[in-house]
């Protein structure tokens, strides 16, 4: 599964230009839905549904993970080539100064700071800049709307997995593998792979919309606290996937909850119960959707959330597709 | 937009008082303008107006669905009581910098009582308070009153507060620039209308939207009963571009054409509809630009997001100082930003089931 992590979390995808990776999970869940076993289809906004046809006697349930990433939109470019931009997203200023941005085609920039080496505060965003190589307006590369995502290349530490978009090419990973590895199931599956989540959930509002669900499962990341003086947060790396009690956007729904709890105890897969203070997921979009939707989430912890270097746990990451397996084999009583 | 109409209709929507949540007299004023031009109008539950204009004959039988929206509601302010001292206090309505309200002059309820926000006399204030924001809940509305019973016969909480700020032609050559209240977003009201005057190979669902300004409200709901294919939002946005020190981005600029939107706050606009606006505004030969920001938000915010998701764009008249009493636009950029949107109309349904969107 590391080879599948590696070329999803290493593939450009800011929101809203989630192409590529739609295209390569695309291609991968086909083969498992053709033939009458289900279907495959893009929709208005984007999002990838690939529809698994169940055995009969169970739910519609629908499993979302998204695909794009956070990054950066040029909004300007001055008289020497640098360019201006906005933010795309959850990205920190902390992070970026000296960090490296890639555009659709091809084009890299270097994030500067005017202040670089003068000042110990945070740089604001106005204050920075990208540097793509110019001299002028006209040798730049890029121009005004186009969209750079971070680049960092793909490494592992020890039983530790490192990337610039563990959130949540993680989760597609998780939600691709169980479609891959799933035999039977009496559930009508709806995998989404969803657009635009890291810009407010937009991408699952409007698949679970035309889903219609009676079950919602998103898969991301969580944030942990198992770091040196971290605030408290009783997640880990290594004590197996994270079932979502509650982020600042939703509390999951208990029946949601405890099916995910019954199943991982009963297959004896280590898990967590996980309690996020802020951060919402794609489960906060299809709860709310229609009539409402029973929904809960599935979370691989994570550490440097949201910086280019997001760490994950592999083991984790198999236990959590080990229990997304489970829950969709059985039947579900919520 | 022929000259004369576009300012005689700028003019009154841009004097008409509609602060969220009390749009009836835009709406009215709307209504009657294109009345004879349009197959239907409904007013829904939150008070947008909803025009249908069927497609022309060139169009088949399932013509494309496309809704162009244009929000009728201006920010403002509302009474929240009545001082002992015969002062109204009042709550902001959408995003107003406090800054702008010292020394205004307003215009308070239905029957418009004149007021005016005062400011104390520079001679009674210290240095360092000067450099200070008052903010709003630190000022009054004074309607001349002599006590509070006699404001009460005046004015009443819930009374909705206007800017009292009239429309002007600034210069008669060249940009064609205006001031006035409100051009975010009488400006799309105007060439909204004026759209509604032709028809198009596709079936236009013309939104006049309430309530954007305190977050989307109206567009919500007429999207959903819309439900159209494709849609495209006029706006009177955001221009800084004054000169500077630092070479940054004008965000746009009056006189260069009709702005088209990339990625704001609310929405990140469809990459097709962006492509035949551009390609549309080259063919046409009508000066357009880019939005060069992230900043702000649009109807389009809420409909992309309408049932299973609606491909949007927005395009904006450039409009120096919005979101305060007085803003300034070029009735060119209004003209050109009419026959882009226009011509895309046109365009729009041969290029949605074209190739290059497959």
């Amino acid at each position: 599964m590391k080879e599948l992590i590696k070329t999803l979390v290493e593939t450009y995808g800011p929101a809203g230009h989630e192409g590529a990776v739609r295209a390569l999970i695309s291609g991968m869940a086909q083969p498992k839905v053709s033939g009458g076993l289900g279907s495959v289809r893009v929709d208005n906004m984007g999002n990838l549904i690939v529809h698994r046809r169940g055995a009969g006697g169970g739910k519609r349930v629908m499993i979302a993970a998204h695909m794009d990433e956070i990054g950066l939109m040029v909004t300007h470019v001055d008289k020497n080539g640098f360019l201006r931009f906005g933010i795309v997203g959850g990205v920190m200023p902390l992070t970026v100064v000296g960090a490296r941005v890639l555009f659709a085609n091809g084009a890299m920039g270097v994030i500067g700071w005017e202040k670089w080496l003068q000042e110990s505060s945070l740089p604001k965003w106005e204050e920075l800049f990208l540097d793509v190589g110019a001299t002028s307006p006209e040798d730049a590369p890029v121009g005004v709307g186009d969209m750079g995502a971070f680049v960092r290349p793909f490494a592992e530490l020890g039983a530790r997995l490192v990337a610039k978009s563990m959130d949540d090419r993680i989760g597609c990973a998780v939600a691709l593998q169980t479609l891959l590895e799933l035999e039977g199931s009496p559930h009508d599956l709806y995998f989404v792979f969803t657009v635009q989540e890291e810009v407010g959930t937009r991408g699952a509002a409007v698949s679970a919309f035309g889903v219609e669900p009676e079950i919602g499962v998103a898969v991301d990341v969580t944030t942990v606290g198992d770091t040196p003086e971290a605030r408290p947060m009783n997640v880990s790396l290594g004590k197996g996937p994270a079932i979502k009690v509650m982020d600042s956007g939703m509390l999951a729904h208990p029946g949601v909850k405890d099916w995910m709890i019954r199943t991982a105890e009963e297959a004896q897969i280590p898990y967590q119960l996980e309690v996020l203070e802020r951060g919402g997921t794609d489960a906060r979009a299809m709860q709310t959707s229609r009539e409402g939707v029973p929904a809960g989430c599935l979370s691989v912890p994570c550490r440097y959330v949201h910086t280019p270097s997001e760490m994950v746990d592999y083991g984790d990451v198999l236990n959590a597709v080990k229990l997304l397996k489970a829950m969709l084999a059985g039947p579900i009583a919520v | 937009m022929t000259e004369g109409r576009g300012i005689v209709l700028l003019k009154e929507l841009s004097e008409a008082r509609g602060v969220s949540g009390n749009e009836q007299v835009v709406r009215e004023l709307i209504a009657s303008a294109v009345r004879e031009h349009v197959d239907d109008t409904r007013t829904d539950a939150l008070g947008n107006l909803i025009c249908r204009k069927r497609a022309d004959d060139a169009a088949g039988p399932e013509p494309l669905r496309v809704m162009v929206a244009a929000h009728m509601d201006e920010i403002g302010l509302m009474v929240t009581g009545v001082n002992s001292d015969g002062t109204l206090r009042f709550g902001k309505v959408g995003g107003i910098d406090d800054r702008i309200l010292l020394s205004k002059r307003v215009l308070v309820g239905e029957k418009a009582i004149p007021g005016v926000i005062g400011s104390r006399p520079i001679h009674l204030i210290p240095r360092n308070e000067r450099e200070r924001t008052v903010e709003a809940d630190k000022l009054a509305i004074d309607i001349g009153a002599a006590d509070k019973a006699s404001a009460e016969k005046l004015a009443s909480p819930g009374d909705y507060v206007s800017f009292d700020t009239s429309y002007a032609v600034l210069s008669e050559e060249g940009l064609r620039s205006v001031k006035g209240k409100a051009f975010d977003d009488r400006a799309g009201c105007a060439i909204l209308v004026e759209l509604l005057r032709e028809r198009y190979p596709a079936e236009l669902w013309a939104a006049f939207t309430t309530q954007e300004e305190v977050g989307l409200r109206g567009a919500t709901v007429a999207a959903h009963s819309i439900n159209p294919d494709v849609a495209l939002v006029l706006e009177g946005t955001i221009c800084d571009d004054l000169p500077k020190k630092k070479d940054e981005s004008p965000v746009t600029e009056v006189g260069k054409g009709p702005a088209i939107t990339f990625m704001d706050r609310s929405f990140i606009a469809d990459a097709r509809l962006v492509r035949l606006l551009v390609k549309t505004a080259e063919q046409l030969g009508i000066p357009y630009q880019f939005k060069r920001a992230a900043a702000g938000g649009t109807d389009a915010g809420a409909i992309h997001l309408a049932r299973q998701g609606v491909p949007s764009a927005t395009v904006a008249v450039p409009a120096r100082y919005i979101h305060a009493p007085v803003s300034l636009l070029s009735l060119r950029d209004l003209d050109h930003t009419a026959a882009l949107v226009s011509g895309a109309l046109r365009a729009l349904p041969a290029w949605w089931a074209g190739p290059e969107n497959a």
